[in-house]
């Protein structure tokens, strides 16, 4: 009875948001313009709504929860001439600057700066800071760590009986990663790299729910961490490729000689599209996400510059629904994204691993091959 | 686009954290995790094949019995049947043997009684002659002596002796 109910609410409300969405993205767009003009009127003052979602989208040293409650996390850096510097985020304060370093608001890169305090492009500075999202990364590891290791207590617990507890939770979820990404992808060799589509499953699916959290960092919309779980896919799928795998990619079998030319080169950008298309979509989809929220919630703000404080308030309920909305969608993201991630990564490996292709068209080199059914 | 250019520091620590994070759980989670999921899996399954097994042991059982109490009620059905065939044959024969008995010693009783009467008829025709000889002699004898005598001796001889 009430899930039929909740269910109609759930589909009316993404029916009534569907239709809303473009409607809404124009006014960002027609805000946006305006407080671009009122910020040029009153330079100090004014709300700039891309810079604030950029401020929160994007990367920085401490952790800024709420307006003055900031964590002052360690900045680390690496210089040529003199070698590692550890101080606290603190010291940069307000554009203060620290041992000759001094942070590039605009950019929030850390440069060295001269006498006459000026930025000295010439000196090389390596930043290894613990900033914000690399700190919510190792809170995020360590959260894994933990809950995955009352886990795995908790299936030693109940050897052989039913799960309880949070076990309840995750178990599920490694039983779908286990059976319907891995199993149907990568046929009987599956367990080989169950660990890593695992890893990279919790991985990603923590830290998207991490970021959903108010004042939390971006980290799966942020280009260094998905290139770095891309480059990994890119080596676990090229390194596991067996001889199909190589041979379909310098010659493919069933393709006219002379589309080889053509063909090659396809394959070729083809095996480097796919880990790309992996960072992008991971980076693009999270971000957007934030972008949507944050533009939303800027609405208050800029109805508040625009028509006062009246109009502000007036404004805000329809603003949280909606926010509320997209935060349930974004909580449905998150899962949809690790899974994607995870999904895609298993049919490269798949394809890579695979004993016959399906481009082979049966005139391939498969004679000695016997063909094994997949489980 | 400072968005799209990835930060070296971020770099470097993600390579850090999801490096040591998969080597973690590795051998810490995943190893025992999947292992006793198997196990549970294996047990479960180990479980229904027992069950199914002893399912199909009873079914089979169960026919086994219903072959065996068919099997008893047939041999049952056959004893019983055995047993009336030979009662019945016995009763037949003995009928038969007591009938044939008893005629035969009818047969046996009449035969000696027609032997006997035969012995008395042979005896008594033997009698007849002797006697008629006896007379035959006696009255030759008197006739050889005195005519009237002799015929009177047969006359009386004759009187005498009734036939019968």
């Amino acid at each position: 009875m009430s899930g039929s109910f909740f269910k109609r609410i759930f589909l009316l409300s993404a029916l009534v948001f569907s239709s809303l969405v473009p409607a809404l993205a124009q006014d960002d767009e027609h805000h946006e313009g305006e407080t671009t003009v009122v910020e040029h009127g009153k330079s100090e003052e004014g709300f700039n709504m891309g810079e604030m979602i950029m401020h929160h989208i994007k990367d920085e040293h401490g952790w800024e929860f709420a307006h003055g409650l900031k964590l002052h996390l360690p900045v680390i850096l690496y210089t040529a001439d003199r070698g590692l510097e550890v101080f606290s985020s603190k010291d940069f304060e307000e554009g203060k600057a620290h041992n000759g370093y001094h942070i590039d608001h605009k950019t929030g890169q850390v440069h060295r700066i001269d006498t006459a305090g000026k930025a000295d492009e010439s000196v090389k500075v390596w930043d290894f800071s613990i900033t914000k999202n690399v700190a919510s990364l190792l809170l995020s590891v360590v959260l894994l760590v933990v809950i995955l290791g009352a886990v795995k207590s908790s299936f030693a617990k109940n050897r052989g009986g039913k799960p309880t507890g949070i076990q309840r939770f995750i178990e599920p979820l490694i039983l779908f990663i286990r059976d319907e990404v891995a199993k149907p992808n990568l046929g009987h060799g599956y367990a080989k790299y169950l660990p890593y589509l695992l890893t990279v499953f919790f991985f990603i699916l923590a830290n998207n729910l991490l970021g959903l959290l108010p004042g939390s960092a971006n980290v799966t919309g942020n280009i260094a961490v998905t290139m770095v779980l891309a480059v990994i896919a890119f080596f676990v799928v090229n390194l596991s490729g067996n001889k199909h795998y190589w041979m379909h990619l310098v010659l493919p079998s069933g393709v006219p000689w002379w589309l080889l030319p053509l063909i090659i080169p396809i394959e070729i950008i083809g095996l480097f599209v796919k880990p790309v298309s992996l960072m992008i979509r991971l980076f693009a989809n999270i971000t957007a996400g934030h972008v949507i929220i944050l533009s939303l919630l800027g609405l208050i703000f800029v109805a508040n510059q625009l028509g006062g404080a009246g109009t502000a308030w007036g404004l805000s309920p329809v603003v949280i629904v909606f926010t509320l909305f997209l935060n349930l969608i974004e909580l449905l993201v998150a899962f949809l994204q690790a899974y994607i991630f995870t999904l895609l990564t298993s049919m490269y490996i798949g394809s890579a691993i695979e004993d016959n292709h399906d481009m082979d068209h049966g005139i391939g080199y498969d004679e000695e091959h016997i063909i094994e059914p997949v489980a | 686009m400072e968005l799209l250019t990835p930060n070296i520091g971020l770099l470097f620590w993600q390579i850090v954290a999801f490096g040591g994070l998969f080597f973690i759980l590795r051998s810490f989670a995943w190893k025992p995790i999947l292992a006793s999921l198997k196990e549970r899996e294996e047990n479960i399954q180990s479980a229904l094949d027992l069950a199914e097994k002893t399912r199909r042991e009873m079914a089979a059982m169960k026919a086994d019995n219903e072959k065996l109490l068919a099997q008893a009620r047939s041999e049952r059905e056959a004893i019983l049947r055995g047993a009336k065939e030979t009662a019945d044959k016995l009763i037949a024969e003995s009928r038969d043997k007591a009938e044939s008995e008893g005629k035969r010693i009818l047969e046996q009783a009449r035969e000696t009684m027609q032997n006997e009467r035969q012995a008395l008829v042979m005896q008594m025709k033997k009698e007849v002659v002797s006697l008629s000889l006896d007379i035959a002699e006696k009255v030759l004898r008197k006739e050889l002596s005195d005519k009237s005598a002799q015929e009177k001796l047969v006359n009386d001889l004759v009187a005498t002796s009734s036939l019968n």
